[in-house]
């Protein structure tokens, strides 16, 4: 309560919190916390009335809405000033005209900023959709007028595609911002995202805290962003911070905002939208200007002027953010998972990593929230520098109960594509047109990953011979390993912590200190430093190993395990092309089909919503509908039955 | 049970080359050398390899085809490498009826393999059961053998192990085959208590035979080759008129997942034998042996901060009680014992800083952690298994009270919730417990609390001891009155938190979750040196 800012020490925080997850990171580091209704973001931090008590409550006497949620809602805002509580962040006004995609681009063509060309108004229904989408000629970008970060937002190729779209689109609108107004403007195939961070005080002053590159995407959704760019050159910054400042004071902006660019092989930039608030990838921004922009955003709130001038503002460094989430690499560069993160460590410990997260061990990542767990930020003197510490914080990252994407990010950072600055916001379907599928195993990886799994299951073996009061000498092993279906014969003998591994005629010296409890290895494997994680460890010689981020399973047994296995029956996996699994834990918010029905490759059956995104499932061949085994509002779990084919 | 061809075999596959190793077996015998003992090494020989070959080589062949593995290859899996020494390798069986008299029928070892040897190290006795011989039936000769060993391994103290494939009795030899069953339920019922006895069945075994695994600690399956049934599908048929298959009626899924006879199911031999060969790593070799103590890289004074904020806060809300023993335990490493069976009840052996530890946990997952009579039974033999052997009791709480019911009643939870009761209270092994939320009514009692003698018994700040559910008890002591929320309020203000027990010296103290781990380790390790006694009976009348 007490708002005597600079003196942070003074500053009494409160923190909102839904029922479903207390007490959560953020109501411990908070100094007062008031609950404000149950899991269901409608309930609780898109509730208005509620957060609207708590303010009275705590007569809390300025409110930052931190991002996502209520951030840009211009009623949010309004009922805040009404009450003379100051909302931290820009007034009304902007957020209503920035907001509005339509009411922006037009504002923005004003400000003489670049725009995409396309259709300035709000599209009735599917057929002006079309009408319009061929005007403009596909492909075409469909989205939610109120949206953004990526939902509500379709393309489309086609006439079909735009249908479709359209009504996506309009639900996910509907149902994410309580606003079904859809847009349609031109695609840019191919292009960048690139984006300007602005900083403008109520005093008309603006300035442009250089860009952040967030191409690398997956359903329009940012996963990798860096700042600076490596592919803006002095001029076409400076070009685009003007252009970016120019905007911010045409509305009058106050508060720290980002003014978001599509930016064509040629340079060519075109105004995308502008967000008034705080943005997720902000970090990066932070580190290579040494501004904290929250700090920034309560010292214009409070009616500051801005520190700085645009000489002041350097790019030092390189800064890199990773978006950790948790969800499945391996299906459409990553589906939703749930649960409960049984094991958590952040790789905070190593020198030049920022961690930004709400959750600690134990947390549930629920189906009503982002799955997003953390933001991972490495800072570094050079671009190279910065991404060696962001694969060390991969590797260091013990993230366990839940799947996450560490896997994807991990290969994403040392894509030759990536690291030469070879980027657009298609770059993870043309990189793996077919899909993520994890880390490809070199025959000098294969080897460390095999001689490592080695390492550990004779030093589990080695333990498992060390009964108190007894000791025995064994120092050779052989060894058969299966990995990726290929089998390997390894010797093995160990002494003094070193265990020497021969692998296809080459030897492997494994050491370091570590033991079998310990969630990471940091073994030494011929004198190179490799952490690797130990996921799971079975009796029967399964080990799964998590090198270079991706999860490999390793089955070491013995020579005479190995040769008797052979005689052991082979079990069939399920046929899966009859049978239509949830890929991941949501809600059905549609059933298209039931018994009976005849359905066509690629038809739609159900849709189910996960983390606000609509999925729609589809048949993977044509066949009579067996049996249907969900039903609309309905909760279900990954690899739960959803209907059955003949 | 079962039948099997007499078919002869060629077994004597390598008789004839006998003569070329003898030599260096004999050298320190080599005053005993003469032309007529060359006969008999060439005899000895001879026997040994047949027995090496079993049933021969058509039917270990046969074997494979099924999946399984011969009755030495699955020792050889399950000891550590050279480590096996094999006994009565020359016994025969004695029958003379039915032809069996002739040589072409006699096998050397007959249908069993019997021994000890290692198990990481440690001593463990093993009879293998071999199905390539007259399919793995029992003669009198055969039980013979199984019962010397099972008498060493009582008299040093080690456990037993039975890898069972059999197709039942030595139909041949009537009544002799029936002595020899009997003759092994008596020891097994003797070791009971004295040494673990384990069974891992890992093919047919049906009639009588089902009894010596159903005497024995603990029996696994191996999933689709192994089947344990009194009578075989074809009888069913002509007796009740089911139809059902072997794995129906006796099949892994069965015995795990319904009737509670098996303990645990593998995937196959090598999974099996490898599995077993890592349960036994958490057993004490007899029950003058102290539970056995490894090496720990776990820190024993560990924080979890997770279980900080994993009771939720309604109380009717589930969680899971494994991510509580998963946490706690050393380096998540839990050998889950029954886990498809009563799943409200949670039993297995894990390890504290080393040492073994049998848990026990109600599971609020599955039907609230209710106790039923199939729970009760399961928790009420794994912890007189536990208290026979020396391991310490670590017991989880959060139980809302027996499950109410005609089903239960008529199926007699009184007397099958009593095991439970009696089990824990007659253990005088270490008794920790944590009340992890609900411990309500006859249940608390049950779940090693104070009263029976626990040794140390937390609270975490979210227990609550009470007779019953707020609800519940406001509708008996307010019956018919108004404010019944009100009274609701005031109930759960006054029992649903640990003070009235914690006030009461009913438990000891109340813990933050988080320092759990660190608790126990320091407890177990203080009440290494308990020692307590029962009054001297001849033994106690637990309600069977």
């Amino acid at each position: 309560r007490e708002w005597s800012y600079p003196e942070w020490g003074l500053f009494h925080t409160c923190a909102c919190v839904c029922v479903c997850v207390f007490p959560q990171v953020h109501v411990k580091m908070a100094d007062e916390a008031v609950c404000v209704g149950p899991a269901p973001t409608s309930k609780s931090y898109l509730n208005m009335d509620a957060i609207m008590d708590a303010i009275r409550q705590t007569g809390a006497q300025a409110v930052h809405p931190g991002y996502g949620f209520l951030s840009e809602n211009k009623e949010f805002a309004r009922r805040l000033a009404a009450e003379g509580v100051t909302f931290i962040g820009p007034d009304t006004h902007a957020i209503q005209a920035m907001g509005d995609k339509i009411e922006s681009k037009l504002i923005a063509k004003a400000a003489r900023v670049n725009t995409i060309p396309g259709f300035d108004g709000v599209v009735k229904d599917a057929e002006e959709a079309v009408k319009i989408a061929r005007e403009l000629g596909y492909p075409v970008m469909i989205k939610a007028s109120a949206g953004g970060g990526g939902k509500g937002m379709r393309i489309a190729w086609s006439d079909d595609e735009t249908r479709e779209g359209f009504r996506f689109s309009s639900q996910e609108a509907a149902s994410s911002f309580g606003d079904d107004r859809l847009l349609i403007e031109k695609y840019i195939d191919n292009p960048r995202h690139i984006e300007i961070q602005v900083l403008a005080d109520k005093h008309g002053n603006a300035l442009w805290l250089n860009e952040r590159e967030c191409s690398i995407q997956r359903r329009n959704q940012k996963v990798v962003e860096e700042a600076p760019s490596t592919f803006l050159d002095p001029a076409t910054r400076r070009a685009m911070g003007e252009q970016a400042v120019s905007l911010a004071k045409a509305v009058q902006y106050s508060s720290a905002g980002t003014v978001e660019f599509l930016v064509d092989s040629k340079k060519n930039f075109y105004f995308l939208e502008m967000n008034t608030r705080l943005q997720v990838e902000h970090p990066i921004t932070e580190c290579i200007t040494g501004l904290d922009l929250v700090q920034q955003m309560i010292r214009i709130a409070k009616g500051y002027k801005l520190q700085h001038k645009q000489e002041d503002i350097p790019i030092n460094g390189w800064a890199i953010e990773s978006r950790v989430y948790a969800e499945d690499p391996y299906k459409s560069f990553g589906l939703p998972s749930i649960g409960r993160l049984s094991q958590y460590e952040e790789p905070v410990r190593l020198s030049g990593v920022r961690v930004d997260s709400g959750i600690q061990e134990g947390s549930d990542i629920s189906i009503y929230y982002d799955p997003m767990i953390s933001k991972l930020v490495a800072y570094g003197a050079s671009r190279a520098d910065a991404l060696k510490k962001m694969e060390a914080a991969l590797d260091n990252y013990v993230i366990r109960g839940v799947t996450h994407n560490i896997p994807l990010l991990r290969e994403i950072i040392v894509h030759p594509r990536f690291v030469a600055g070879d980027i657009s916001t298609n770059f993870l379907p043309e990189v793996y047109p077919d899909g993520f599928k994890g880390h490809p195993l070199s025959a000098g990886d294969r080897r460390e990953l095999l001689a490592a799994a080695a390492a550990l299951h004779i030093a589990a073996q080695l333990r498992s011979q060390r009964f108190l009061g007894e000791q025995r000498s064994v120092g050779h092993w052989e060894l058969c390993l299966e990995l990726e279906k290929s089998v390997h014969m390894l010797a093995v003998s160990h002494s003094r912590g070193t265990y020497t591994v021969e692998v296809d005629g080459e030897k492997v010296e494994v050491s370091g200190e570590w033991n079998l409890a310990s969630a990471l290895l940091p073994l030494s494997i011929n004198g190179s430093h490799k952490v690797l994680q130990c996921l799971t460890r079975s009796p029967a010689g399964d080990i799964s190993l998590q090198y270079l981020g991706t999860t490999f399973k390793v089955r070491v047994l013995s020579v005479l395990a190995a040769s008797l296995s052979k005689h052991m029956p082979e079990k069939l996996p399920e046929d899966t092309s009859s049978i239509l699994r949830s890929p991941m834990p949501g809600t059905v918010v549609g059933v298209a089909v039931k018994p009976g029905d005849t359905v066509a490759v690629g038809q739609e059956i159900c849709v189910i919503e996960a983390m606000k995104m609509q999925n729609s499932m589809t048949a993977a061949k044509t066949a009579k509908v067996k049996s249907v085994h969900c039903k609309t509002g309905e909760t279900v779990g990954e690899g739960d039955l959803l209907v059955e084919l003949e | 049970m079962a039948t099997y061809t007499l078919v002869r075999s060629s077994r004597f596959l390598a008789g004839t080359v006998a003569t070329a190793v003898i030599g260096s077996r004999l050298l320190h015998n080599s005053r005993w050398y003469s032309i007529s003992h060359l006969s008999v090494q060439d005899r000895i020989e001879e026997k040994r390899r047949a027995a090496l070959v079993g049933g021969g080589q058509k039917r270990i062949d046969a074997q494979h085809k099924r999946g399984k593995l011969t009755a030495r290859e699955r020792i050889d899996l399950l000891m550590d490498p050279e480590s096996f020494v094999e006994y009565d390798m020359f016994v025969e069986h004695r029958c003379a009826d039915f032809g069996m008299e002739a040589d072409h029928n006699k096998y050397p070892g007959d249908s069993v393999v019997t021994g000890q040897g290692r198990i990481n190290g440690r001593l463990a006795y093993v009879f293998s059961q071999d199905f390539t011989v007259f399919g793995g039936s029992l003669s009198g000769a055969h039980a013979q053998k199984i019962c010397k060993i099972m008498d060493q391994a009582m008299m040093v103290g080690a456990p037993v192990i039975g890898l069972n494939d059999s197709g039942g009795a030595r139909i041949q030899e009537g009544v002799e085959s029936l002595a020899g069953y009997a003759d092994i339920f008596l020891r097994n019922v003797m070791a009971s208590g004295v040494v673990p006895q384990i069974s891992l069945i890992m093919g047919p075994c049906a009639g009588g035979a089902v009894y010596s695994p159903a005497l024995t600690d603990f029996t696994f399956m191996v999933k689709d080759t192994s089947y344990l049934f009194i009578t075989g599908p074809d009888v069913v048929k002509s007796v009740t008129n089911e139809d059902v298959t072997q794995e129906e009626l006796g099949g892994a899924r069965t015995h795990t997942a319904v009737s509670g006879v098996a303990h645990r199911a593998f995937e196959n031999d090598v999974d099996a034998l490898l599995n077993l060969r890592n349960f036994f790593n958490f057993l004490p070799l007899s029950n003058k042996d102290p539970a056995p103590v490894t090496e720990c890289h776990d820190p024993s004074d560990r924080l979890v901060p997770g279980l900080d904020t994993l009771v939720p806060f309604e109380s009717t809300k589930a969680y899971d009680m494994l991510d509580i023993i998963h946490g706690i335990v050393d380096e998540r490493d839990f050998f889950e014992i029954m886990p498809n069976y009563a799943k409200n009840i949670v039993v297995g052996f894990a390890r504290m800083n080393g040492r073994t530890v049998g848990i026990v946990g109600n599971q609020p997952k599955v039907a609230s952690g209710c106790l039923d009579i199939n729970s009760s039974v399961k928790g009420a033999r794994f912890v007189r298994f536990c208290d026979a052997f020396n391991i310490p009791i670590i017991t989880f709480v959060d139980v809302p009270g027996f499950l109410p019911g005609t089903a239960q009643e008529y199926g007699g939870i009184i007397r099958h919730g009593a095991k439970l009761l009696f089990a824990f209270a007659e253990a005088t092994v270490p008794k920790i417990t944590v009340i992890t939320r609900k411990a309500y009514g006859g249940a608390y009692d049950v779940m090693s609390s104070k009263h029976l003698r626990g040794d140390v018994n937390y609270a975490w700040p979210s227990a609550e001891v009470a007779v019953m559910g707020a609800k519940g008890a406001v509708q008996i002591i307010f019956r018919g009155k108004e404010n019944q929320a009100e009274a609701e309020a005031e109930y759960v203000e006054t029992f649903a938190n640990p003070f009235p027990a914690a006030v009461r010296g009913f438990v000891d103290d109340i813990i933050q979750p988080s320092t759990t781990r660190k608790r126990i380790c320091r407890d177990l390790e203080v009440l290494a040196s308990k020692k307590q006694t029962n009054p001297w009976k001849k033994h106690a009348n637990i309600p069977l």
